[in-house]
């Protein structure tokens, strides 16, 4: 007598655990950070595509003015680590819902795990050590609008 | 008074209108196939007829040997829930006439949880996690008058909506989140939480948030409403399992 392998086995009953509860902050989380990156997201597109000359305003010299102004450095801090998580929060739910090889689980929580860590160091270094005219620099590879040295 | 007197003689019945649908069930038998296959069955159906129906033809007129549940065949016992044309039905409150009958109707048993003939799963991974959320009354205190716990109609409609579950798996076998590795509880088991969980007779209620409030209760659930729509009962489950995660997350209202 053959059976089909039992999906749900082995059964494990509930399990109380102290601590924080990972899965329900995750998803309180989630909706708290949507509603905020609504805001933020519409926010960005609105003052880089719509707002002045639209879309062709956007150069070297645009970025580097609204990296100037400390308003747009919280604003893109906030975007940049609230999107990350947030999206780095649903790819983790989705490989929990999806991979049901325990080595294959662990890798693409890792893979995750590491590229949401490496892009949220490199975003925010450039948001705060970025500098249209770095000093020492040749003339003709800097920007028109530095002041000349 | 005078007598009753026919004035039309007795129609005679028409011919009741007659069609023909095409099954294609998904059949196992454990003690012959390595491998569930499809089979398909050509029955003689009337307007009135249901999948339940059709499926008893099959089994008392062309092959005995096909295994499903059903005892009340209305709709209250909840045996007969299988997977028709792809969601979940009760078999007894679905009519053929209502499905696309241009089209064979495929029917097989209900997903993740183990199969063992036909259309028969194993539902005790199901009835393990309904039994997990103490779906019963616990009240500690003595009743005021010493006899009963009396609860107006408004604390009684509070709850309403869930105390309508059979417990047939349709919702929770249609959960693409207990599909997966079968450690979420499952639509059905959250929905009787709720049940007692909102009733004002009951005082164990924290008890069942904490077990749901585990990490792989409510928190699992995707909202995907596949259970709301699979219900037959027309329970908004989704809607139960969100006012759960309310209720962890501000306490009971």
């Amino acid at each position: 007598m053959s059976t089909i392998e039992a999906p749900r086995s082995p059964l494990k009953p509930a399990r109380r655990r102290r601590g924080i509860n990972v899965e329900k902050w995750g998803w309180i989380y989630m909706r708290a950070s949507g509603v905020v990156l609504v805001v933020l997201i519409f926010g960005h597109l609105f003052v880089n595509l719509v707002a002045g000359a639209g879309v062709k305003a956007i150069d070297f010299a645009f970025v580097a003015g609204k990296l100037a102004d400390p308003f747009w450095v919280v604003w893109d801090t906030l975007l940049l680590w609230l999107a990350l998580l947030h999206g780095a929060n649903g790819m983790r739910t989705i490989v929990n819902d999806y991979a049901n090889n325990r080595m294959v689980r662990r890798l693409m929580l890792g893979a995750i795990a590491l590229s949401t860590i490496a892009l949220i160091t490199l975003g925010t270094l450039v948001i705060y050590t970025f500098d249209p005219c770095p000093a020492g620099s040749p003339a003709n590879l800097l920007p028109s609008f530095c002041p000349v040295r | 008074m005078s007598n009753a007197v026919m004035e039309n003689s007795p129609a005679v019945p028409a011919e009741i209108a007659t069609f023909t649908a095409t099954l294609i069930l998904r059949r196992f038998d454990p003690d012959k196939d390595a491998e569930p296959y499809w089979q398909d069955f050509d029955v003689v159906m009337q307007g009135t007829d249901r999948v339940l129906d059709a499926l008893h033809k099959i089994k008392w007129e062309q092959d005995g040997s096909l295994s499903f549940r059903r005892s009340c065949a209305h709709g209250v016992c909840g045996s007969d829930a299988m997977r028709i044309n792809g969601k979940n039905r009760l078999a007894c409150k679905t009519l053929i006439k209502d499905l696309d009958i241009s089209k064979p109707i495929y029917i097989e048993a209900i997903k993740g949880l183990p199969l063992e003939k036909d259309l028969i799963v194993n539902m005790d991974p199901f009835l393990e996690s309904f039994k997990a959320v103490n779906p019963f009354l616990m009240a500690g205190s003595v009743p005021k008058d010493g006899k009963e716990r009396k609860q107006s109609p408004i604390e009684r409609a509070r709850y309403d909506d869930t105390t309508k579950c059979i417990l047939c798996a349709a919702c929770t076998s249609s959960c693409p989140v207990f599909w997966t590795d079968g450690q979420y509880f499952g639509p059905a088991a959250i929905v009787n939480a709720h049940r007692f969980i909102f009733d004002s007779r009951d005082e164990g209620s924290q008890v069942r948030l904490d077990i749901l409030n585990d990490k792989e209760g409510v928190w699992r659930c995707r909202t995907t409403f596949n259970c709301t729509d699979a219900c037959p009962r027309g329970i908004e489950v989704t809607k139960a399992i969100a006012e759960v995660k309310q209720a962890i997350l501000r306490g009971k209202s």
